[in-house]
């Protein structure tokens, strides 16, 4: 975790040299998905797996293993809907709240 | 290239990490996400960056929402710091210090490209580096509040271009970008948003990586703060630019200009225009005539856009 | 062997460059800077180096190219002067909090307005807070000899930080002088090659470099900038002793001459210290009066208590300034040194003068009169002009 070695608590000395960052993708460790305040809630039955929903998400938020996708991403989604808007089938909800 | 299938494309790993601070339906990480899909499995990539909203929300240290080698460098020098980048790949290859092949793709905004980077822009795609520049459009200064830029639409109220009771919002015309950089006669320019598929989005970043030399691609990528719409209507914004021709979808291959997509019916401007808080002022009644004029721009370019295309 | 050579400055440094054999250089022209990327693109043209040079569109762009192409792993400079410098500015800052090992040869030459292409050095004099270490140059065997210590310098796992190289426009970079050079083979072992940690196309790690770094980091950062500065005192004095034993030339933060038992001293920057040492060498011939000189080779670090502890014993000492900073009380040369006399509890006497601005000639006769000036402020107490241009015509 990047979070336990530099942190807003860090001394001088641990702030990497030139501000680096040496490993990919530490933003995972930032749950944006505090921020919702209307969440989208996936309806397995309706879902047709036509992946329609997965390009649009601003947040890589809807995981895809082997051409299927899966639940949310609560973690990161920041409840934008643009997903339920494009899904054909209705199979993606907003509910209020988180 | 690639043939698109839809579904294998959209299983491909994702190269954007979620957790960047980009706000809720922001349409510019589903471009740079359309853009990064379009590297194949197993490339490598160095991503550059323009300050910005991408920049200040996707490396917010010590985090980072790339997979890939990033590097930003400041707000008008995307272009030459990425050229750099491509030259010193160019020569630690040559000298076998480095051995895997890399692919460079740089993002602006449309602030760090049409304005303030222009000239970054313009060096090193003239200069020919092996690199994708990549404008994601949204035709402000959304980072700093949404001031006005040449990418700017007319009439569109922003705040350094108010609609008040002595003023219709900004008085200009957009400049057009893509076909400037066109004319810096590289080997290819693409022009795109998202389409329900994002197949028009997926080739032609694929085109643009995998041709060698330099290649600018501009994507039209909505602000929902900056343009006052509900963030779930991206998709439905964007439909509305490229069936009013707002946006024409097309691409220049080696000087050859071509048309990616032509709408069966054309809409009337309004249908773009209408949803948008920054153009509310031009629906009152005595505004009528603005809206002409816009109606008026669209269909010029379009015009002699077909006329590029057909020739 | 050495081998003996005629060379400008600008033709030593580009000679330097082209026996170091770096990675990549962008570049713009500018006078009197324009001739280093010139001879390095012909050194290109004719297959003697396989650096790759970006003929970019702007300075600013010559300093985000060189920044690219160093975070990306490769050994990265560039040449400017003047104006050129001033639109790096902001770039200058993000290569320094960056830590790239970046070399720039610069050659001084004063800040428009008016437009003026000759020496002073309130190009580098401005950049002086960007966190860049910086090294100024005498003569053309100086700013050549500094220029191979440069990247040793940088790149040292305890400095990584961008290096200045600077000399006199036209004065320095045109003149041409009698120059020892090193041998290609020597030059190559002692510069060696680079070998980054941390680097953009390292196929083992991925890295991103310039984050936004909120209050909590920034500080931090900065606290990170001033260690490596620190760390360069050390480093400077060791890369100096490694070169001397190759070359026998000996370097340290600056030139001590005839200061051992001065009553009187200058301090200077740059070639001008040649019109002094000569001023030094009449005064002491014609009258016995002892005066010397305290030439600054390194300014970034400034070298503040072994400037004190040179300047201890002199009675009366003249700081001089080849830029002004407006702050209508000197030059930034002149604030520094009284500082690191204030601080060693100097008993010298004080005065800054301003001199050489736009390539404004400084004659041995100037010196003769500083140094004269400097007596009558000794013996009086009383000091008449603090803060005076050198060679300014009065009503």
């Amino acid at each position: 975790m990047i979070s336990e070695r530099i942190n807003e608590n860090s001394p001088w000395q641990d702030i990497t040299e030139g501000n680096k960052i040496f490993e990919a993708a530490t933003s995972r460790e930032f749950c944006t998905g505090e921020w919702r305040t209307s969440t989208p809630v996936w309806n397995q039955e309706k879902c047709k797996q036509c992946l329609l929903c997965t390009p649009v998400c601003p947040d890589s938020s809807i995981p895809v293993n082997d051409q299927k996708r899966k639940d949310f991403d609560y973690d990161h989604c920041k409840g934008c809907g643009i997903c339920a808007k494009v899904c054909p089938f209705g199979a993606i909800t907003m509910k209020e709240g988180k | 290239m690639e043939t698109y299938n839809f579904k294998e494309i959209m299983n491909k790993p994702e190269r954007l990490a979620p957790g960047h601070r980009m706000c809720a339906g922001c349409g510019g990480t589903v471009a740079v996400r359309g853009v990064l899909r379009a590297l194949h499995e197993g490339d490598k990539a160095v991503v550059g960056n323009a300050t910005g909203c991408l920049e200040v929300s996707s490396f917010m240290y010590p985090y980072t929402a790339y997979e890939d080698s990033y590097i930003h460098n400041a707000f008008e020098n995307a272009g030459a710091t990425l050229s750099g980048v491509e030259t010193a790949y160019r020569v630690l290859k040559k000298k076998g210090k480095v051995k895997e092949d890399y692919k460079f793709i740089t993002f602006g905004g449309d602030g760090g490209t049409y304005d303030i980077g222009f000239q970054s822009l313009s060096g090193a795609m003239e200069r020919g580096h092996d690199m994708v520049y990549v404008c994601y459009d949204n035709g402000a200064y959304m980072n700093t509040g949404t001031q006005r830029s040449s990418a700017t639409p007319q009439f569109a109220d922003t705040t350094t271009t108010p609609a008040g009771k002595a003023s219709n919002g900004k008085v200009q015309i957009r400049k057009d970008l893509a076909a400037i950089m066109a004319e810096h006669h590289i080997p290819y320019v693409g022009q795109t948003t998202f389409t329900n598929n994002f197949k028009d989005l997926h080739t032609k970043a694929e085109k643009a990586i995998y041709t060698p030399g330099a290649a600018f691609l501009n994507i039209l990528a909505p602000c929902p703060r900056g343009w006052g719409y509900e963030p779930s209507d991206l998709m439905d914004i964007c439909k509305a630019a490229v069936d009013t021709c707002y946006w024409p979808l097309y691409e220049v291959v080696d000087g050859k200009w071509i048309l990616s997509y032509e709408p069966k019916a054309k809409l009337p401007i309004e249908d773009f225009l209408r949803s948008q808080r920054r153009f509310r002022h031009l629906f009152k009644p005595e505004n009528e005539e603005l809206i002409a004029a816009f109606q008026k721009e669209v269909d010029r370019r379009w015009e002699e856009l077909q006329i590029k295309c057909n020739r | 062997m050495a081998v003996r050579e005629r060379l400008s400055g600008n033709e030593a440094v580009a000679y330097a460059i082209k026996q170091i054999n770096p990675d990549v250089m962008p570049a713009f022209p500018i006078t009197p800077s324009t001739e280093i990327p010139q001879y390095v693109a012909n050194y290109i043209a004719n297959g003697e180096i396989d650096t790759e040079f970006i003929p970019v569109e702007s300075e600013h762009s010559s300093m985000s190219a060189t920044v690219g192409a160093s975070a990306a792993g490769a050994r990265a400079l560039t040449a400017t002067s003047s104006c050129g410098l001033a639109l790096m500015w902001e770039e200058l800052y993000v290569a320094a909090s960056n830590r790239l090992p970046i070399v720039l040869a610069l050659v001084n030459r004063a800040l428009s307005g008016p437009i003026n292409i000759n020496a002073d050095h309130s190009d580098s004099m401005g950049a002086r807070d960007s966190g860049w270490i910086q090294i100024y140059a005498e003569s053309n065997q100086e700013a050549y000899d500094n220029f191979l210590q440069a990247f040793p310098i940088a790149e040292h796992k305890d400095v990584m930080l961008p290096v200045m190289i600077c000399q006199d426009g036209f004065i320095t970079s045109h003149g041409v002088e009698n120059i020892l050079l090193v041998e290609d083979n020597l030059v190559k072992e002692f510069v060696g090659e680079r070998d980054p940690k941390h680097y953009l196309l390292n196929p083992n790690e991925t890295l991103a470099v310039g984050p936004y770094a909120v209050s909590y980091y920034y500080m931090e950062t900065k606290r990170g900038q001033r260690e490596a500065m620190i760390n360069a005192r050390k480093v400077i004095l060791e890369v100096a002793e490694r070169f001397q034993a190759m070359t026998g030339r000996q370097y340290g933060f600056f030139e001590s001459y005839r200061l051992e038992d001065a009553d009187y001293a200058v301090v200077i920057i740059g070639s001008a210290a040649g019109t002094c040492k000569a001023a030094i060498e009449q005064i002491r011939n014609t009258t016995g009066k002892k005066v010397g000189l305290l030439k600054i080779r390194v300014f970034r670090p400034f070298p503040e208590e072994e400037i004190a502890a040179a300047l201890a014993h002199v009675k009366a000492v003249a700081i001089l300034d080849r830029s002004e900073m407006f702050s209508a009380t000197g030059g930034p040369l002149g604030a520094e040194v009284r500082a690191a006399l204030y601080q060693a509890k100097g008993k010298a006497e004080t005065v800054n003068y301003l001199y050489g601005l736009g390539g404004r000639d400084i004659t041995v006769e100037d010196f003769c009169q500083v140094y004269a000036n400097l007596e009558k402020i000794a013996e009086t107490q009383q000091i008449t002009d603090m803060y005076e241009y050198i060679g300014l015509r009065r009503r």
